[in-house]
């Protein structure tokens, strides 16, 4: 399975950690790759409900992307969809869930975008191959263009 | 001509196979190996590891040339490399807007317990 995984904590309750990653208000606040602005943010977390978010990145290109929640436990645990908006280069659909746990000072979250390749996900999703490419990125590290 | 998506489908597809990984892990330490050499650490026949080897080559990560009775495999870096850009540029993406997020949620922490005091 194509899937990326990225673990935090934060120093904050998961109540609020859980609110700023699901509300409108504050999705418009931390999502998009750089520090361009969050120029659309709505969201409905509820399951069924949806979500779009249209940032701006520094460079100045403008993207769109949305989805479904498909599951949501306040404040532990939401799986939803995520489709770019005229994503030519990303077209499919894939998967993002976020699991938080309560640690002593906060919150851990784990944060998992998968299904990210339509033809790697058919192909059986039992696999886990992010450790694999790991290793083979020492070989390729220096290759990788930093965009 | 295949696209840029169709190339990276092909590239992740060869990649969820265990035996392939093995393979390319194995080229990645040598520039080149003879099939034989590439067969030996599995438990599988010839024919099996040359099917493999038809897969990688037809996702572009390998080449195959033949001199005498010996073929010659060789790992083909770009593939690879565009696969790999592609997943970086979505961890890029969630790394720096999960930095984001623990400032905004750490600040909001803060605020709450200055109005729960």
């Amino acid at each position: 399975m194509t899937s990326l995984t990225l673990v935090r904590r934060i120093r904050a309750r998961p109540q609020i950690v859980f609110d700023a990653m699901t509300t409108a208000e504050g999705i418009a606040r931390w999502w998009g790759p750089d520090s361009g602005p969050v120029l659309i943010s709505e969201s409905d977390p509820r399951v069924g409900g949806r979500y779009r978010v249209r940032f701006r990145r520094l460079a100045g290109t403008e993207h769109e992307c949305s989805g479904e929640f498909l599951q949501i436990v306040r404040p532990e645990h939401v799986i939803m969809s995520w489709r770019w908006k005229g994503g030519a280069e990303d077209p499919g659909e894939s998967r993002i869930e976020i699991r938080l746990r309560a640690v002593p000072d906060g919150t851990e979250v784990t944060f998992t975008h998968s299904q990210l390749v339509n033809e790697a996900s058919r192909q059986g999703h039992e696999e886990g191959w992010t450790g694999a490419l790991n290793k083979l990125e020492t070989l390729f590290a220096t290759g990788v263009s930093a965009q | 001509m295949v696209n840029y998506q169709e190339r990276l489908d092909r590239t992740f597809a060869a990649l969820t196979d265990p035996t392939r990984r093995a393979i390319l892990a194995r080229l990645e330490h040598s520039d080149s190996a003879s099939i034989s050499e590439l067969a030996e650490p599995f438990e599988i026949k010839l024919p099996a590891v040359m099917k493999h080897l038809d897969v990688l080559e037809s996702a572009g990560l390998i080449n195959r040339k033949k001199s005498g009775r010996t073929v010659t495999v060789r790992l083909r870096a770009q593939p690879m490399r565009e696969a790999m850009a592609w997943l970086h540029r979505y961890e890029r993406f969630w790394s720096t807007s999960l930095d984001r997020l623990t400032v905004l949620a750490e600040s909001a922490e803060k605020a709450t317990r200055r109005t729960e005091r």
